[in-house]
């Protein structure tokens, strides 16, 4: 448990870590919380040269009211997130699952921009944020842009980051109190990572689903938005057998994983399981 | 790399150059001799090394010490004043929250969050905030005994002999 | 004074561990100490082709490179334990090398060792050893190491097999016994591997003092005594008085840290070598590879019934693996600690154990908590489960009607089983009427049958276990291959002003020794606690000791402890006369004083204690002092038992288990401290319900260790259980002076056939019989599946 030498910069602005990012490439690393890579580190799972500790950075660690949306900073906390009135009260989605990742020390100290850059397949974050049809606001060597997070993840650990880009923040959607969230999750014994994550945002009128957004985390090699059950829940009154229904339809035509815990086909079963819970749950 | 690092730990100022990997826990111990915080595992699991960060319960095996500049830090040494038992110190001696003692510095410190944030968890939540902390040899049952009992102690409930 | 026997005194220990000041191995830093980094095989078997420590060496900060060939000419750690085959040839004993020299044996066999001056020295220059590895093909299930054609562990080592063994009456009356019974119920399982997890890695560090000649080996043991000896005369060949073991505090033990250890006499050795202390500490992944594991077997067991349900006959084959060497107790487990115990509470008439004993390409199996009697406990309570289901009898039923009779073992010598043992005492109704009692067992099967009609899969499990502990008898162990004694020292020092210091050579490491012996020390001569100090774990102040494991501490521990108490109030009596001017037999000591009797002329327990050190008015012919030591060796096993109840429910959904509670009714004779016997039962309970639904130390084919880390290895976490509710009948064990049996290892072995039969009871009307351990949420989901 001891990690390969390294350099350590404390950043004082996101440029300055940018600029790192640039002069050193694939052997700089960013550190906010570090729960994701300092393990990987202790494993010599991976060995960068140097790391750009972006957690002094004021800037990113706020959650803002900007009228329509919530801007929370890459390097707030998942225990912040969890705790925060406006995410709780605005993006319900985010806080639900917030509360579910790791353990009271891991939601202490990890951030929500280190967890997604990580993209752990099985993390929770990914889920929430493609349900809340979040994007993610990035800065890189060519600028400033937002990635809709239904981009974000592209595979086991990568996500549609440069290489010199850094995460500055989660904008999320406000939600009116006609959306109702929830998120349902079956994990892994040892670890407690998803080996299916459900999270579902939904609007509705009474029993009638206006929209949803229906989202799954662990059941592939990344997150993905889950059209078929979204779409099979809009505009439906929701009972017994539309619920039933819709959540047949999870994780059609993913590539699933399978492994010592879960087997593919036990998977895709519990991706309509937890689906149906998560639905459930959500109009509960 | 060497690089200066300032903290607060159980309030004393301490001011070292350490290397950029050091990890916190390994500067508690080997540097500051604070052998309270223990290392159970390589997998930022066993909840061993819990300490308060700013008052918050951190697996200190998962940070480095460079990230600590600046914090203030409590371990288990520090949890109570000189002499006395901090209300979970003595929960933990009463309802027998301890066999090896090994894991038990680390449940007390993410009691420690949790009552601060919860003054009066009922059993279930005291299960659930400890799910980042293995202890082998108590089958959690006392533990969570313990914490009840520190919980009324702080909450000045009658406290069952 | 007060009675101090069967209180639930709070432990003097806690202070240190709840302030962070307890000491365990890894706490200490020696000055100029260096530190070591194993290099260890990534393949469960390959030949090592060659070992290239040139560029660690030349890393900053290393200190010394040593491979297999440094060691060439050092013995390999011992067996301690010698079982022979069944056509009377010696077990195969291959050597087990400190580190390997031709070939790895398992995934993490070591290959190397690096020092340096830092443990980031060591670790990085671990990075650079080059190994030239062949690999070959592995085996790792114990019953598919005997096939022929199997990978061989050890070239020498036939079929892989270590040993053949075995017990009861003649085979062909147990076959006979089942040909001719109404009902046979029979299963075929694997008890799975799982890891001991101690949450303290093990942790060691060998201090060589050239001045004097002597070596100091601070190890995280359960047994300093035994290491010392072990490594002394079997490995290094160095004298044993010139050894000190330290081992203060011990971060959990539940039998892994029982054993003498490679890494022991590495760190021992290389200290001369370096004139320097050597430290290593086991990470947790390392921990995983190299901690020696505990079950693994593989076996069909058989059971007979007539038409009213009597058990006729039982016949069990085990295959158990030894894994890539034999670890120091590792051939005891599937044959002693676990044929012996098929009689189990019942009263069947004819029973045979057949035991094929493997190596495979794994880590050591050797003891882990309760060793041997939870795989015997789980066959037989499955089984008894498994036939109340076919036999559509009520399953607490079947037990009562196959219950040993109660018995004392004063009034008559105990119960001889089928299987070698004579049990102490025994009243085994009690415990499931009150465990029943407790569950409201009418009650439930009405809320099943409810929960039912509404698609819930609830279900109840029972055991009725018994075990052997507070091993134990040197004759008898010596006569089945231990080769130590057993027995058990103590010493008690009575100072001059009435404080005493007791010196044992059982090992807490979380038992509470310090509390529950200052207890007994404090009932027996009347003194108050505080004036009582327990001192274990350093050879150099503890004359000899055996070590704890077997639950033997209190049993076997205690009973020399009350052998040297009752030594010095003998003596005290002597002084007593002397000073009151009575005879000895007119004196009665009670209360801390001895009084002549129909008097009040009294002495207390501090002036005699005076007396004895300052001895001027002293009976002629008495040697000053009061300072005593005993050794005690057992007559007997003890044997506690008890039932529990598991109530679960099974998500039909998912697969999932809920253990929704727990019943525990344990008779472990006579209880010291009432507190501390109950944490014991809780933390054993615990893991056993954690190999009955989580735990599983898995080897792929290829050898490597799938689950070999906290993100892989699923254990009970704190909102995994329930409150374990407890409860005790009391049996007193005829045969040692406390009437103790043991409970370190009650709740393992009864809770994991508990939890899994009323999984398979939840499950029943799946039709669903037998499923291997864990049940996972995925195997229990594919059985429901069909």
């Amino acid at each position: 448990m001891i990690p390969a030498a390294f350099d350590y910069h404390k950043a004082t602005s996101v440029a300055e870590a940018v600029g790192l990012l640039k002069e050193h490439g694939m052997d700089a690393k960013i550190l906010a919380g570090g729960h994701s890579l300092i393990p990987a580190m202790k494993l010599r799972l991976n060995q960068p040269e140097l790391l750009i500790d972006i957690s002094g950075i004021a800037d990113l660690k706020g959650i803002k009211d900007e009228g329509r949306k919530l801007v929370i900073g890459a390097a707030c906390t998942h225990g912040a997130i969890a705790s925060s009135a406006e995410v709780n009260k605005d993006a319900p989605i985010l806080a639900i699952t917030a509360k579910t990742i790791g353990d009271i020390q891991i939601r202490n100290k990890g951030t929500i921009g280190g967890s997604i850059a990580h993209a752990d397949p099985a993390a929770d974050w990914p889920a929430a944020l493609i349900a809340a049809d979040a994007t993610i606001e990035v800065l890189g060597g060519g600028g400033s842009r937002t990635i809709a997070a239904t981009d974000f993840f592209t595979g086991i650990y990568d996500t549609a980051l440069e290489e010199d880009e850094v995460i500055i923040a989660i904008h999320v959607p406000k939600v009116s109190s006609t959306f109702t969230s929830a998120y349902a999750k079956f994990f892994q014994p040892a670890s407690r990572f998803a080996i299916v994550g459900c999270a579902v945002v939904m609007e509705m009128k009474d029993n009638y689903c206006v929209s949803a957004r229906v989202a799954f985390t662990g059941v592939s090699d990344m997150a993905f938005f889950d059209e078929k059950v979204s779409s099979a829940l809009a505009g439906k009154s929701l009972n017994d057998e539309t619920i039933a229904a819709a959540a047949a339809q999870a994780a059609q035509g993913v590539d699933t994983l399978g492994d010592h815990f879960a087997s593919e086909e036990y998977r895709e079963h519990l991706a309509k399981v937890y689906a149906e819970r998560a639905i459930r749950e959500a109009i509960a | 790399m060497k690089k200066q690092i300032n903290l607060t730990v159980n309030g004393k100022a301490y001011s070292h150059e350490v290397e950029a990997r050091l990890l916190l826990v390994h500067y508690l111990r080997d540097e500051l001799r604070l052998t309270g915080t223990h290392v159970g595992c390589d997998t930022s699991s066993c909840g061993s090394c819990t300490i308060l960060m700013d008052g918050l319960a951190v697996k200190c095996c998962t940070l480095l010490a460079v990230q600590a500049d600046g914090a203030n830090i409590t371990t288990i040494e520090g949890l109570a004043d000189n002499d006395s038992l901090h209300p979970l110190q003595e929960g933990f001696r009463e309802e027998h929250g301890l066999q090896c003692g090994f894991c038990t510095p680390g449940m007390i410190m993410t009691a420690a969050d949790l009552l601060s944030t919860n003054s009066d968890p009922s059993e279930q939540e005291i299960r659930h905030a400890l799910e980042g902390n293995f202890c082998r040899c108590t089958g959690y049952h006392n533990i969570v005994k313990s914490i009840q009992y520190a919980a009324n102690k702080i909450n000045n409930k009658e406290v069952a002999s | 004074m007060t009675k101090m026997i069967g209180k639930s005194v709070k432990r003097v220990e806690d202070k240190r561990f709840i302030t962070g000041k307890g000491q365990y191995t890894d706490d200490i830093i020696l000055p100029n100490m260096t530190y070591a980094q194993f290099v260890r095989s990534p393949y469960a078997h390959a030949k090592v082709l060659g070992v290239d420590t040139s560029e660690a060496l030349a890393h900053p900060g290393v200190v010394a490179v040593y491979t297999g060939a440094d060691f060439a000419e050092i013995n390999g750690v011992p067996c301690g334990w010698q079982v022979d085959f069944k056509n009377g040839d010696t077990m195969k004993e291959p050597k087990h090398p400190l580190i390997v020299v031709d070939k790895a044996r398992h995934a993490g066999d070591a290959v190397a060792i690096v020092i340096a001056e830092s443990r980031e020295a060591a670790r990085d220059a671990a990075d650079l050893v080059d190994v030239d590895y062949e690999e070959l093909e592995a085996v790792v299930d114990p019953k598919k190491a005997a096939e022929e054609g199997a990978p061989l562990v050890h070239d020498d080592v036939p079929n892989n097999i270590c040993f053949d063994w075995e017990l009861g009456n003649p085979k062909e009356e147990v076959d006979a016994a089942i040909a001719a019974a109404s009902h046979v119920t029979t299963l075929e399982f694997a008890n799975q591997r799982v890891a001991p997890n101690a949450i303290e890695p093990r942790s060691y560090i060998g201090d060589y003092d050239s001045t004097n000649d002597k070596y100091t080996l601070y190890t995280s043991t359960q047994n300093p005594h035994l290491i010392r000896l072990l490594m002394c005369a079997f490995v290094l060949g160095i004298p044993e008085h010139k050894v000190r073991i330290v081992s203060k505090d011990v971060g959990g033990g539940f039998g892994s840290k029982i054993f003498h250890y490679t890494e022991e006499a590495l760190v021992t050795y290389i200290s001369k070598q370096l004139g320097r202390p050597v430290k290593w500490t086991a990470e947790r992944s390392e921990a995983f590879l190299t901690d020696a594991h505990g079950r693994d077997h593989v076996s069909k067991a058989e059971m007979g019934f007539d038409a009213e349900g009597k058990i006729t006959g039982l016949r069990i084959k085990t295959y158990a693996s030894m894994g890539g060497y034999l670890s120091t107790f590792a051939p005891a487990v599937p044959t002693y600690l676990h044929g012996t115990l098929l009689q189990g509470v019942y009263t069947t008439p004819k029973i045979h154990i057949d035991v094929v004993a493997t190596f495979t390409h794994t880590s050591a199996v050797d003891a882990y908590r309760g060793a041997g009697r939870p795989e015997a406990t789980y066959l037989l309570e499955r089984l008894m489960d498994t036939a109340a289901l076919e036999m559509e009898m009520d399953p607490a039923e079947l037990r009562f009607k196959n219950f040993i009779p109660a018995f004392n073992g004063i009034d008559e010598p105990g119960y001889a089983t089928n299987v070698a043992l004579q049990y102490d005492s025994g009243n085994y109704a009690p415990v499931l009427e009150r465990a029943l009692e407790m569950t409201g067992y009418k009650d439930f099967r009405k809320e099943q049958a409810e929960a039912r009609a509404n698609g819930k899969l609830l279900g109840i499990g029972f055991s009725t276990y018994i075990e052997a502990c507070g091993i134990a008898p040197s004759a008898v162990v010596g006569a089945l291959g231990a080769r130590a004694g057993l027995f058990e020292v103590s010493q008690v020092r009575v100072h001059p002003t009435g404080k005493v210091s007791v010196f044992t050579g059982a090992h807490s490491h979380g038992q509470g020794h310090e509390t529950t012996f200052a207890q007994v020390v404090a009932d027996k001569f009347g003194i108050p606690m505080e004036d009582v100090d327990i001192v274990h774990g350093d050879s150099d102040t503890v004359a000899f000791g055996m070590g704890t494991y077997g639950s033997r501490s209190l049993a076997v521990g205690g009973s020399a402890l009350v052998k040297s108490i009752e030594k010095i109030i003998d003596k005290g009596t002597k002084i007593a006369a002397h000073k009151l001017e009575a005879a000895e037999e007119d004196l009665e000591f009670a209360e801390g004083k001895w009084t002549v009797k129909g008097t009040d002329k009294s002495i207390g327990f501090a002036d005699i204690s005076l007396t004895a050190y300052v001895p001027h008015d002293y009976p002629a012919g008495l040697e000053p002092g009061l300072d005593f030591s005993s050794f005690y060796d057992p007559a007997n096993f003890t044997y506690p038992f008890g039932a529990h109840i598991a109530i679960v429910e099974v998500d039909k959904d998912t697969g999932k288990v809920s253990l929704k509670r727990f019943i525990a009714v344990d008779d472990v004779g006579n209880v010291i401290n009432p507190m501390i016997v109950d944490g014991q039962i809780h933390g054993g309970v615990v893991q056993g319900i954690g190999q009955a639904l989580l735990e599983h130390a898995f080897y792929d084919e290829d050898g490597q260790l799938v689950t070999g880390s906290y993100m892989d290895y699923a254990m009970p976490r704190a909102d995994d259980v329930p409150m374990i509710e407890t409860d005790r009948t009391t049996t007193p064990c005829p045969h040692n002076p406390l009437g103790v049996k043991g409970a370190g290892e009650a709740g393992a072995i009864g809770s994991t056939p508990a939890v899994v039969n009323a999984v398979m009871d939840a499950l029943a009307p799946y039709g669903i019989k037998n499923l291997s351990m864990p049940l996972t949420s995925e195997s229990v989901w594919r059985a429901m599946k069909g």
